[in-house]
C-alpha cells in the first residue's frame, strides 16, 4: 500500500506501441515505439501535423484499431487481448469524434442517452441523466429537438454530452471542434476544460492547433510525422482555472513558440 | 394569376381539356366504340360496375394476391438483404443465383408458376412475390451495407451487442432506402397478380378484364383499368404515409422537396 502511494498506478499506460498498416512490401508505419504514462485527472494533448498518426494512436487506446505490437493499459487492464478489444478494460473509456455523429432518427435527448440505453439503464433514469448532462453542456431546452435543427456548435455540445453521460473515467477527443469557427471553438474549449476538470476525467485530446493544445493541457505530447514518434512531452506550467486572457500573456506565447519549434524541428 | 392559384387551376384545366378533346375526337372522327369509347361511356359503365358486388369480390382477390406477394417479398428481401450485407460467406454463396435471377424477366416465369402452383390464389401470390422481391432485396442489401464506418465506431465504443446495433443503427439507417424499394415493389406486386390472372384462373380484376375483352365490353374494360389505377394509388399513398410516419427525419419525407 505504501508503495502504491508513492508511485500510483498510471491511469493510462502505453508501452512500445507500434502500428504498421498494410502487408509485405507495401507497409506504412503509423506509430513507432510510443511510450507514455498518464496520471488520473490529467489532460493531455497529442499535437502533431495532419496525418502523423495521432488519430491512430487515439483509436488504439479506444479499442477501435488493433496495435501491431506493444501495450495499452487503462486503469491496469490491457485494452487489447489477443487482437480483441477487452470489454472490461474499455468500459470506462468514452470517445468524441470530429463529426458529432448524432443519429437523425433520435431526438437530442435520446442521442445523449444512447449509451445508457445500450447499457440497459431504465427509461426514467435515462431521461433524468440526459436532462442533467444537457444542462451541464448548455443544451437545456433543446432536449426534444431533432439533431438537424441544431447548429454545428450545438451538435458538438450534444456529442460531448453523449460522451459524458456515462460518467467515464477516460475521455478521448479526436479533434472534436476542428470543423467549427474560431469563436465557437474557443467557447467550447473553455467549457470542455471546465467540465473535464470538474468531473475528474482523464482526457486525451488529438489536435493540430498548438494554441489549443497549450491552453487546455497539463502536458502536451509533440509527435513527429510518418511514423508518429513521441518527440517531446512538455509540461504546461499554467495555473488553473485558465481563462482566454492566458493566451495573451508572454509566458503562454513563449510556450507556443517553443512547441512550434519542436514540431517543425521534428518534421525537418 | 398568382402562382398558388395556377397550381390548382392548371392541373384541373389540363385534365378537363384532355377528356373533352378525347370525347370530341371519338365523336367527330367516327372511331368505333369497340376501339376507343368516349370517356362518358366509361364513366357510365364504371358507375354501374361500382354497385355490382362482383367487382368488389374480384378486387378483393387481386388485392389479397398482391399484398400477400408483397408481404412475402418484404420478409424474404429484408432477411436475405441483411444476411448478405452482414455475413460475407452468405453473399459469396448466393451471389451467382441473385445475378442470374435478376437477369431473368420475372414475368416470363408466370406460366411456370401456374404449372407448379395451380390456377388458384397461390400461383398469383408467388408471381407477385417474385416481381416484388428484387427492388426490396437489392435496396435492403445496398442500405444495410452502407452504414457509415464512423457511426459504427460509436456503437463499438458503446459496446452495443449485434441486436442493439441492428435496432438502433442498421435498421433505421436503412429504412428510407428500403421504403423506396417498397414503393416500386408494391406496384410490381399488382402487376404480378394481374398477369397471373390473365394467364389462368377465374377470379380477380385481371380475369375480369380478360372476360370483358372476350365480350367486347370495352367501356367496362376501361372501368377495370380505372379501378386498378385507384388500387395502385391507394397502395402508393399508404407507403408514402408510412414513410412520413416511420422516417420523418429523412429528406424523402420532406413534403416541400418531394412535392
Amino acid at each position: 500500500m505504501a508503495l502504491d502511494a508513492i508511485t500510483p498506478r498510471p491511469e493510462i499506460r502505453i508501452a512500445d506501441l507500434t502500428k504498421i498498416f498494410g502487408e509485405a512490401s507495401n507497409t506504412v508505419t503509423a506509430i513507432l515505439d510510443a511510450n507514455l504514462e498518464m496520471a488520473q485527472d490529467e489532460f493531455i494533448s497529442l499535437l502533431g501535423p495532419s496525418g502523423c498518426g495521432k488519430t491512430t494512436l487515439l483509436r488504439i487506446i479506444a479499442g477501435l484499431e488493433v496495435p501491431t505490437r506493444g501495450e495499452v493499459e487503462v486503469r491496469g487492464l490491457p485494452i487489447w487481448v489477443d487482437e480483441k478489444r477487452d470489454c472490461d478494460a474499455t468500459r470506462p473509456v468514452s470517445m468524441m469524434f470530429q463529426e458529432a455523429r448524432l443519429f437523425p432518427w433520435l431526438t437530442v435527448a435520446e442521442n445523449v442517452a444512447l449509451p445508457l440505453r445500450i447499457a440497459r439503464v431504465g427509461r426514467s433514469e435515462r431521461r433524468e441523466r440526459a436532462r442533467t448532462i444537457c444542462a451541464t453542456v448548455g443544451l437545456s431546452g433543446f432536449e426534444d429537438a431533432q439533431p438537424s435543427a441544431l447548429s454545428g456548435g450545438m451538435r458538438q455540445r450534444a456529442s460531448l454530452a453523449r460522451a459524458l453521460v456515462t460518467d467515464p473515467q477516460v475521455l478521448l477527443l479526436d479533434e472534436p471542434f476542428g470543423a467549427l469557427d474560431a469563436m465557437t471553438r474557443d467557447t467550447l474549449n473553455i467549457e470542455l476544460m471546465d467540465v473535464c476538470t470538474r468531473a475528474g476525467v482523464t482526457t486525451i485530446l488529438v489536435t493540430h492547433s498548438i494554441a489549443e493544445a497549450a491552453f487546455l493541457s497539463d502536458r502536451v505530447v509533440v509527435l513527429a510525422s510518418r511514423p508518429a514518434r513521441i518527440l517531446e512531452v512538455m509540461e504546461m506550467p499554467f495555473a488553473r482555472p485558465r481563462t482566454l486572457d492566458l493566451q495573451r500573456t508572454s509566458k503562454f506565447q513563449d510556450m507556443v513558440a517553443t512547441l512550434r519549434t519542436q514540431m517543425t524541428g521534428g518534421a525537418a | 394569376m398568382k402562382r398558388s392559384t395556377l397550381r390548382v387551376v392548371l392541373p384541373i384545366a389540363s385534365v378537363t381539356l384532355f377528356l373533352v378533346g378525347w370525347s370530341v375526337y371519338v365523336r367527330t372522327a367516327d372511331v368505333s366504340a369497340f376501339v376507343l369509347p368516349p370517356p362518358e361511356a366509361i364513366v357510365v359503365a364504371l358507375s354501374v360496375m361500382l354497385f355490382d358486388p362482383k367487382l368488389w369480390s374480384h378486387t378483393l382477390v387481386t388485392v389479397t394476391e398482391a399484398l400477400s406477394g408483397f408481404g412475402i417479398a418484404v420478409t424474404l428481401g429484408l432477411t436475405l438483404g441483411f444476411l448478405m450485407a452482414r455475413v460475407p460467406p452468405v453473399e459469396w454463396a448466393l451471389k451467382p443465383f441473385v445475378v442470374l435471377l435478376q437477369l431473368i424477366p420475372k414475368i416470363a416465369l408466370a406460366p411456370l408458376f401456374i404449372l407448379w402452383f395451380g390456377f388458384g390464389l397461390e400461383s398469383k401470390i408467388v408471381i407477385a412475390a417474385a416481381l416484388a422481391f428484387f427492388p426490396i432485396f437489392s435496396n435492403a442489401l445496398q442500405a444495410f451495407k452502407s452504414v457509415d464506418p464512423g457511426d459504427r465506431d460509436v456503437f463499438v465504443i458503446l459496446q452495443a451487442n449485434p441486436f442493439q446495433r441492428f435496432v438502433l443503427l442498421d435498421f433505421p439507417n436503412a429504412l428510407p432506402v428500403i421504403l423506396t424499394g417498397a414503393e416500386v415493389a408494391v406496384v410490381l406486386a399488382m402487376i404480378g397478380a394481374i398477369v397471373g390472372e390473365f394467364i389462368g384462373g377465374n377470379e380477380g380484376l385481371g380475369y375480369l378484364a380478360v372476360s370483358y375483352l372476350q365480350n367486347l365490353a370495352v367501356p367496362e374494360l376501361f372501368g377495370v383499368i380505372v379501378v386498378l389505377t385507384l388500387v395502385g394509388l391507394v397502395f402508393y399513398t399508404v407507403i408514402g404515409q408510412l414513410r412520413a410516419f416511420l422516417t420523418p427525419w429523412h429528406v424523402s419525407s420532406d413534403k416541400d422537396r418531394s412535392g
